[in-house]
């Protein structure tokens, strides 16, 4: 057995030296000779018909070579945007989507033109001159409105408004309410989010005619599936057509669907015959890249008096925005999660995905997750209230504590230690000494609060079963080649994509450990579908790690029992008489006769291979896990609100998480961090902004739409506890979204706690001062 | 994102500035940090025909102690007067400001004479200016502050007028600006800045209207010898702050009392 080194080990990311003194590789550091640049001409109506697009006075702007409508488009893209057909199994009305309107927008931004120049200002100089006709017509704004029969339509043609409308159901709901000694309910909004990577979106282009070929590199989360999409719409074979994505300064999910411009921009280059690229403007990001949450939960939680939880039942409105994001279904799961780390009789979830004259939704870091446990951490804490319980212990009165366990609707928790978690927060926090501390402020009028967030999720997609049904096909396994070259340094080739992950040390660090080969000559490579396996499915949904790596895993454990018969073949031994340690293999009892991986690797490509063993030292593996892995932890906050300005200050914040084996403790600790950080961003500063009757958006820079700076983020105590997931062989659970999921309710739940004796109950988000400050004066007599 | 074309010159001096921006036909534009204008042009709701870049002024770079006065040219950065030992001496509130505008990029870029000309009732030191009844000097003439902010990004100067200097009177006795903001490099949604001047109190409002606001109702109960909690309840009246994305105009008047009293309890 080797002794292992790497797995667990604190060490540095090897990407960052390059990421961190700007040698990185993002698409606007990528020029062509002849390239030249894309700018799209965007409806600044929220809904309107195209009477008509003059093009002449932009088509004979300086520098302008062309521009481009849907008329010139369908030349060479045919079919419909994807969308992805199973999350929400009940879909009803499902707009078709064509990368470029054609007779009618129905969202400020979508794309009616393009404009090629030879210069990026020149190209946007001309998007002024392009003259589109509108007819404006009624818009949609608000999801819940938009229900109704007799709405306004966000599509002309459309019966309704009504994406989807699917029930879940978790047993008897209605034998579970009846037993209900307490009841409580609560209106949960979700707000919009926008991803805002810090690369935004990009896409360059280059078609090649004279042999048929196509490369396409941009910014995503998911090469492969835009290579299999794109393909498709350019009606060109997939292995004619090479996507790359290098560098991705962040995705956060809203890398993960096809674009227009992931089309338009391909399609512009063969129609001219030059490589083209577009880079999306920060304005354009807010504006069209695919936003996270925007959902309204209603809430029912029945109990009894000594704090047992017997049902719960919601409805989710998930503001579709105007056309299906391609996996915004996803986010339906939110229902199937609600009921969190708890035991109950029964829970039932409707969720209805509406239709509205707003961009898009899709998941966004945590995805439908963040949504479930935000909604059960606060009525767990509304019960707490309602009851004048403590809320840890109503929370340990209902964990669930056998494993695996099944929750109501059948999906099974692998494993799971929730006492662990929160008995570790709550120590770290000293939670009593908070209490009396927060006891003593509101003798003294402050208003302190603390909050308590125990979650659970779901993560690393595959398996293939569910999976493949859901993304209309393609199984959500994960695939690796490991590589070993004769001097014994090996590459090796993953479908997952990074965004900042640190897999290039990650995936690494398993391989070094399997192959006892040292970490700087193990090569990764991601990102580009000409390299490594037939198919990769992308980095979300905190998969990476425990589909893509132990692929990784399972190709190098492959290419360690191939070198051990070759070794065996060399030192005339029976391969069950070797043993592997620390990249050598040696004869069991005589340890001095042995050969070492290198030594073995360069045989491989040798003279002297035993019959019938092919030359070589690689292999391939594909992973699908026999279930999902889920991840859990227990964070606390604490808050002061100035009872004056409403301001929120976080004095104190304590996570406890456990992602079971752990390959990197370091890589682990900035996830969180970062999580954190973005759940806090949605819980006290950002809201993608509407005009309710416009329809226009009003959050459209980074001076409106308030990212938190590292001045907002507090300092975090982290700490974490080990279960090892029964799933993979490394027994790893994700961790990338775990900070996201988790601290949104521990914010939340602690502002609500410092307004509690001013007898508010709940609070949206964001907190912001000017919204506590309204809550406060309503509640003062 | 892009900006629409536009002429770029390089002054070297407040002449040849004041004649590039005459030959600009009014629709010049003066770049000094560029801060402010080039995100609005960057959006394009600045579009300028052409940009006299006046960083290569160097006559304009300067800290003067003048007869109890402090004179600083228009070029000088916030950085510079956040180190200045002279302003931290005569007038330590105007080197705090300077400390809390922006980032360390925009306070190394930054531009005391720009934040002037540019007007933005955000904007910190017009309130200093008003409060203290500052001078404004230009390449032809002087502005008393109080006349200087006429509305919104609006003042006297003509198209071909380059602000110079600020004169302020020095005020070394208790002071304190208190910005309330979402996040610690934004504009103040609302600031109340007070400072201790011959024997009386000035009393001055960032972002609570179309201009700064001098609290003369606050000045004058402090002066009859109300105590702060009672002066500035008087803080917002009558003022009608807009209302916007992050205050209501109901809490920007609420802030401006609570701001106000806080600022002069710390001050004093």
């Amino acid at each position: 057995m080797a002794v292992s080194q790497m797995i667990g080990a604190r060490i540095q990311r090897r990407e960052d030296p390059r990421l961190i003194t700007g040698h990185g590789r993002f698409i606007e550091d990528r020029t062509l000779p002849g390239m030249v640049h894309l700018a799209v001409v965007r409806s600044p109506h929220p809904h309107a018909r195209i009477v008509s697009i003059d093009t002449a006075a932009a088509g004979a702007a300086p520098g302008v070579l062309a521009v481009l409508t849907a008329k010139e488009f369908h030349t060479v893209l045919s079919g419909t945007m994807p969308v992805a057909p199973a999350f929400a199994p009940d879909k009803k009305y499902v707009p078709p989507r064509f990368p470029i309107a054609e007779q009618e927008v129905c969202f400020q931004g979508e794309p009616v033109a393009v404009v090629v120049a030879s210069e990026r200002a020149l190209a946007a100089d001309a998007v002024d001159l392009v003259h589109v006709e509108y007819e404006p017509l009624p818009a949609i704004v608000d999801p819940e409105a938009a229900m109704h029969p007799g709405s306004v339509k966000a599509h002309t043609d459309g019966p309704d408004n009504i994406g989807w409308d699917t029930t879940f159901a978790g047993g008897d709901i209605e034998a579970a309410f009846a037993k209900a000694e307490v009841r409580v309910k609560e209106r949960i909004l979700q707000q919009r989010l926008a991803p805002t990577s810090m690369e935004t979106r990009g896409v360059l282009a280059q078609y090649s005619p004279f042999d048929e070929r196509l490369t396409i590199w941009l910014g995503s989360q998911n090469p492969h599936f835009i290579r299999f999409f794109v393909s498709m719409s350019m009606g060109m074979p997939e292995s004619a057509v090479r996507v790359v994505a290098e560098d991705v300064g962040g995705g956060f999910g809203g890398k993960i669907s096809p674009y227009p411009e992931d089309y338009l921009v391909p399609a512009a280059a063969k129609l001219l015959g030059r490589p083209v690229r577009w880079i999306e403007t920060r304005t354009e990001s807010i504006q069209t890249t695919t936003h996270g949450r925007g959902q309204v939960f209603e809430a029912e939680v029945a109990a009894r008096r000594d704090g047992t939880l017997l049902g719960l039942r919601l409805t989710q409105v998930l503001d579709l925005g105007a056309y299906h994001g391609t996996f915004g279904a996803f986010q339906a799961c939110a229902g199937l999660m609600a009921g969190g780390v708890y035991r109950w009789e029964a829970v039932e979830a409707r969720s209805v995905g509406v239709l509205t004259n707003k961009v898009p939704t899709d998941p966004y870091r945590g995805a439908g997750r963040p949504e479930a446990t935000h909604v059960c951490e606060r009525m767990v804490d509304r019960l707490a209230q309602e009851l004048g319980m403590d809320p840890a212990e109503l929370r340990r009165r209902n964990f669930a504590r056998e494993f695996p366990f099944t929750n109501n609707f059948g999906l099974v928790y692998d494993s799971g230690n929730y006492d662990g978690t929160l008995d570790r927060a709550l120590e770290l926090a000293d939670y009593p000494a908070l209490r009396e501390r927060q006891a003593e402020a509101r003798r003294a009028g402050r208003l302190v609060g603390i909050g308590i967030s125990t979650w659970v999720e779901i993560c690393g997609f595959g398996p293939a079963a569910p999976t493949a049904g859901a993304t209309g096909g393609i199984a959500l396994v994960e695939s690796a080649q490991v590589r070993v070259l004769p001097t014994g340094s090996a590459s090796v080739f993953v479908g997952t994509q990074a965004q900042g992950q640190g897999h290039d040390t990650t995936f690494a660090q398993i391989v070094a450990d399997t192959l006892g080969m040292p970490l700087e000559t193990i090569e990764l490579r991601h990102g580009d579908t000409a390299e490594g396996t037939g198919f990769g499915c992308g980095t979300y949904g905190s998969r990476s790690l425990s589909v893509g790596g132990m692929a990784v895993q399972q190709a190098a454990v492959k290419v360690r029992e191939k070198a051990r018969q070759l070794a065996a073949h060399l030192l005339e031994a029976d391969p069950d008489d070797l043993v592997f340690e620390q990249g050598r293999f040696a004869v069991q009892g005589s340890p001095a006769t042995g050969k070492s991986i290198q030594e073995v690797a360069l045989a491989a490509y040798g003279g002297s291979l035993p019959s019938g063993m092919e030359h070589g030292l690689e292999a391939v593996s594909y992973f699908d896990p026999s279930n999902w892995v889920w991840p859990f932890g227990a964070h606390v906050c604490l808050v002061e609100v100035d009872p004056e300005t409403g301001a929120v200050r976080i004095e104190q914040y304590v996570g406890v998480d456990d992602c079971g084996t752990v390959i990197n403790p370091m890589i682990v600790e900035g996830q969180v961090q970062g999580g954190v950080a973005q759940a806090i961003a949605q819980a006290l500063y950002e809201e993608v902004v509407y005009d309710g009757e416009s329809g226009q958006l009003l959050t459209g820079t980074l001076l409106d739409y308030l990212v938190p700076t590292m001045n907002e983020i507090p300092d975090m105590t982290l700490d974490r506890t080990v279960t090892p997931s029964p799933v993979n062989p490394l027994g790893v659970k994700g961790i990338g979204e775990a900070g996201t999921i988790a601290a949104t309710p521990a914010v939340i739940n602690a502002v609500c706690d410092a307004l509690s004796p001013l007898g508010i109950h709940h609070v949206d988000m964001p907190a912001s001062p000017d919204r506590l400050w309204r809550l406060m004066q309503e509640a003062r007599p | 994102m892009i900006p629409a074309a536009f002429e770029y010159s390089r002054a070297t001096s407040v002449a040849e500035a004041v004649d590039l921006l005459r030959r600009g036909g009014g629709e010049a534009k003066v770049l000094a940090g560029g801060h402010s204008l080039i995100p609005l042009m960057r959006l394009r709701l600045a579009q300028p025909t052409a940009l006299v870049d006046i960083n290569g002024v160097k006559e304009l770079d300067y800290i003067r102690m003048e007869e109890g006065r402090v004179r600083v040219g228009a070029l000088t950065r916030h950085a510079t007067v956040v180190r200045s030992a002279e302003v931290r001496r005569h007038l330590p509130l105007l080197a705090e400001i300077a400390g809390e505008v922006g980032d360390p990029q925009v306070r190394s870029r930054g531009t005391v004479g720009g934040v002037l000309a540019h007007a933005d009732s955000a904007g910190d030191y017009p309130t200093l200016a008003v409060m203290l009844d500052a001078e404004i000097v230009t390449d032809r003439r002087r502005i008393a502050a109080r006349d200087f902010f006429q509305h919104l990004f609006t003042t006297p100067l003509a198209p071909d007028e380059l602000v110079c200097e600020v004169v302020f009177p020095a005020a070394p006795g208790p002071h304190r600006y208190l910005k309330f903001r979402r996040r610690l490099f934004d504009w103040a949604i609302v600031a109340a800045g007070v400072q201790q001047l011959d024997g009386g109190w000035r009393v001055g409002l960032t972002n609570c209207g179309p201009t700064p606001v001098r609290a003369t109702a606050v000045e004058a109960a402090l002066a009859q010898g109300a105590t702060p909690s009672a002066a500035s309840a008087a803080a917002a009246d009558g003022l009608n702050p807009s209302s916007d994305l992050r205050a209501s105009s109901e809490y920007r008047r609420h802030l401006a009392r609570v701001l106000t009293r806080r600022a002069l309890e710390q001050a004093a």
